[in-house]
């Protein structure tokens, strides 16, 4: 019995643990898989080529990607979608991905009122890349070791 | 040693060719060892065509079995006991007792290098390159080579960096992928027949390109992106659109003319994206025509998407349950007896077959095709006088050919290779009775008129196995009589044998055999100014609506699929299905029935045609034996059993009666074809004429004959 009031007593001195989460927030891993983002070169230039490696291998099929031709002869994609609701954040997009453009980030706030919301185009991927890419590059840099 | 040499260059000329050849005669067996299993094969064989034919995986780049013999990739290398090198493959025939090793440790060092080399210098692009996916270079690399890479060149000197080529608006060459296989300079100078591509310099200095700035445009033109083993050669077309593992496929026949060539489809979201052939050993080997390749982005042109109704000089779209009352309505007026349908170019025989029926219970016999063909009283009860009467693969037989008022080239491009495979293999002399035409083998001309022909039997006297073509545009005119009957002459002059069919006619509509099987009439033009009729039907028959225009009153229903002359004169406007999304049976030229599947799902508010032409009769208050496609077929089966046999050529019967039946008239003489150089291959008809791709080219033949390099 005392010794079972000494624990609670020594718990009263500790660090809670719970955080006051909207204010507060947890550690978060350099690999930690979050939202989507594709990314852009220091140029401004997307990086996304459209080689649809990431379509492929996505397991839950969320990826659909159309590519063209664009006015200066390159590959690019003019249509990038993910059906984030179908994602199931198995971080294989970015594992295939031979130029690091998608990627994901460190957010994981991004709850919405309707399914359509969580229906991602391009604009809103590279979107998150602008926002997040200090983040995510030095995400990137961290975890050399595992790439 | 000399008589080993004679046997290895014999077998590096045409192999599928000679392989055919000898395997009719008795050809001695020999025994070898691969990896110590004992195989027996004959003995003309080489060790790449063993392996093949034991199915054990094995790699090559540059050896292709419808081309000659290369065997500078060296990516074949085997081992065989008591020879103290490696050898290629592909150029070592078979000996009495060989024991190949294909797993012996010497060989998988050797593929691993020769990959090694290949990698130095091809680029690693392959997320951008098109080919990715589909890559020989990429299979192999993952099968054969090694998995780490021993290149660290990429700050001294770098990877081989070359210019790319300009090889027209078809066919885009990326010439740093390039890994020197030469496949294309064979396929070009053998079966094109255009000495274009070509290779300078030797080692990894080797460039493979046109000598001087030429575009590569041929009517096969596009069969050089399937050779390329690796992304040096892709469409342009199709840049970019798709990887080959999200296409759905879909095994069809091609419609552009009437080979029967058989493709497949390829296609991603309901849209058709690219054609490929698929092979077929009698018809078109492995080839494919450009149009049939290129002119699909017509299906995505002038679209007609929902029924209209004619409203003064206005189409003004309605729903189907009102189109069809309106078109019932205009048929009911009709007088039933006078009432014509006109069969289309790409008609399938489930449309022609529905509508005819449709037509007899109303009590008209007028069912035309667009294609006049009047020089014999038998008119088209005789399948010999209006098909080819050779098996399209027993053209390579042939030692001497007669062409009159044709243009193989253009007008069949997949036949005209069977012809320079004739020309190239096996010496046959080619005669021409017609003006001068782009051919790619000598021919000689016999004169461009009628009377010309009576040169060609001494020309063909004394041929063992002969082959006249006429092109099906003589005889439309007054010239096929006099043609036909001085042909038969020849013909019955020749001692040939009863199963080789001399005469042939080359058609150009992959709706023609079918339609004629099925008892259409040939002559939609002579027939409407004959005798008026009450109600035009029209089953994508647009050509013949640029020399005649329906007299104002005369109700016109158009059933099709692409909005030309004939939907711009129409009453009634009912959209139909292109070849892709409704397949169906079409006869080619031979008379071979095939079925072409269907793709995707037609656009918009569009049916399937022959749906169509039940949905009419219902409306109509005529009652077809038919709902759906099996009941079609079977009654398709009572018609002619032609068209429930699927793929198998049949010999046709009573040749020789085709002769006796010709209709005896004057001509006007001088023979002319269309189509007489590349120019005019292009937009040849309403369907390619509405696909920009075709354009294009085009434009690029029109160039490239006004160039200085066009004669060199």
């Amino acid at each position: 019995m005392v010794s079972g009031f000494a624990v609670t007593l020594g718990h009263m001195f500790k660090e809670p643990a719970t955080i006051n989460y909207p204010f507060e927030k947890g550690p978060l891993s350099p690999r930690f898989r979050g939202e989507h983002a594709l990314r852009r070169y220091a140029t401004g230039e997307e990086r996304c080529i459209a080689c649809k490696l990431c379509e492929a291998i996505c397991p839950a099929q969320a990826i659909t990607i159309e590519a063209e031709e664009r006015c200066d002869g390159s590959r690019r994609a003019t249509r990038y979608d993910i059906d984030m609701t179908k994602c199931i954040f198995c971080g294989y997009c970015q594992e295939a991905c031979p130029v690091d453009a998608i990627v994901e980030g460190p957010n994981f706030e991004y709850s919405t009122e309707t399914h359509e919301e969580l229906l991602y185009n391009k604009e809103k991927l590279l979107a998150n890349g602008d926002r997040w890419e200090p983040e995510i590059a030095s995400n990137i840099k961290d975890s050399h070791l595992y790439r | 040693m000399l008589k080993n040499f004679s046997k290895l260059l014999k077998c590096r000329c045409f192999q599928s060719t000679s392989f055919r050849l000898q395997q009719q005669q008795t050809v001695p067996e020999v025994e070898v060892f691969i990896n110590g299993r004992s195989v027996t094969v004959p003995s003309y064989f080489t060790i790449l065509q063993t392996l093949r034919r034991e199915r054990v995986t094995f790699p090559s780049f540059c050896y292709h079995e419808r081309l000659s013999i290369a065997g500078n990739c060296r990516m074949c290398l085997v081992q065989i006991e008591g020879m103290a090198k490696l050898q290629i493959a592909c150029a070592l025939n078979v000996g009495k007792g060989m024991k190949i090793r294909t797993n012996s440790e010497k060989t998988m060092l050797a593929q691993e290098s020769v990959l090694e080399f290949l990698l130095i210098n091809h680029p690693l692009d392959c997320p951008i390159c098109d080919q990715g996916g589909e890559c020989d270079l990429q299979d192999l690399s993952m099968r054969f080579g090694n998995d780490r890479s021993r290149f660290t060149d990429i700050h001294f000197s770098g990877k081989r960096a070359v210019e790319d080529k300009d090889l027209g608006p078809l066919i885009r060459a990326e010439m740093n992928r390039c890994i020197h296989c030469t496949r294309c300079i064979r396929f070009s100078s053998q079966v094109c027949g255009l000495d274009v591509l070509g290779t300078a310099g030797r080692g990894a200095d080797m460039l493979v390109g046109t000598y001087v700035d030429k575009m590569f445009l041929s009517e096969l033109s596009g069969n050089i992106i399937d050779l390329c083993p690796v992304g040096a050669l892709t469409a342009i077309p199709y840049m970019f659109k798709a990887r080959p593992w999200e296409v759905r496929k879909a095994n069809s026949i091609d419609v552009t003319d009437a080979t029967g060539t058989n493709i497949v489809v390829n296609f991603r979201f309901d849209r058709v994206l690219r054609v490929l052939p698929r092979e077929h050993e009698e018809i078109n080997q492995e080839w494919l025509s450009d149009k049939g390749r290129w002119a699909i982005d017509s299906l995505e042109m002038q679209r007609l998407v929902t029924p209209m109704q004619r409203v003064n000089t206005c189409l003004c779209p309605l729903d189907w349950d009102s189109a069809l009352n309106i078109a019932a309505g205009l048929i009911k007026c009709a007088n039933p007896k006078n009432i014509m349908a006109i069969a289309g170019p790409h008609c399938n025989v489930e449309t022609l077959v529905a509508a005819k029926d449709f037509l007899n219970m109303l009590g008209s016999e007028h069912t035309y095709v667009e294609r006049g063909m009047n020089y014999s009283k038998s008119n088209t009860d005789l399948k010999a006088g209006f098909s080819l009467n050779v098996n399209m693969k027993d053209i390579v037989k042939a030692d001497r050919i007669l062409l009159v008022g044709t243009n193989p080239r253009f007008e069949a491009p997949v036949l005209n290779a069977w012809i320079r495979q004739a020309y190239r293999t096996n010496e046959c002399d080619i005669f021409v009775v017609g003006p001068c035409c782009d051919y790619n083998y000598h021919v000689n001309y016999l004169g461009a008129d009628v009377d010309c022909l009576s040169n060609a039997a001494s020309a063909l006297q004394g041929a063992k196995r002969p082959l006249i073509f006429v092109g099906i545009s003589q005889l439309e005119t007054a010239n096929g009589g006099p043609i036909m009957s001085t042909l038969s002459k020849i013909v019955a002059s020749l001692k040939v044998g009863s199963d080789w069919g001399v005469l042939n006619i080359i058609t150009r509509d992959a709706s023609f055999a079918g339609a004629l099987e099925a008892g259409w009439k040939p002559g939609a033009l002579e027939a409407v100014e004959k005798n008026v009729p009450s109600l035009v039907l029209s089953l994508g028959a647009d050509e013949s609506f640029y020399d005649w225009k329906p007299p104002a009153g005369i109700p016109f229903i158009y059933i099709g699929f692409q909005g030309d002359r004939s939907s711009e004169l129409a009453t009634i406007v009912l959209p139909g299905c292109a070849y892709t999304e409704s397949g169906g049976l079409y006869l080619n030229m031979e008379g071979r029935s095939q079925y072409a599947m269907p793709a995707v799902t037609p656009p918009g508010m569009a049916r399937p045609d022959w749906k169509i032409i039940r949905a009419l009769a219902e409306y109509s208050d005529v009652c077809m034996p038919y709902k759906n496609l099996d009941s079609l077929h079977s009654r398709m089966g009572q018609i002619s059993p032609n068209f429930t046999c699927l793929g198998c050529y049949q010999q046709k019967v009573f040749p020789d009666l085709v002769g006796q039946l010709v209709t005896p008239a004057k001509g006007t003489g001088c023979i002319d074809i269309d189509m007489k150089t590349l120019k005019d291959y292009y937009c040849s008809d309403v369907f390619t004429y509405n696909s920009s791709t075709m354009i294009k080219a085009q434009k690029a033949a029109v160039e490239l004959a006004r160039s200085s390099y066009a004669r060199i």
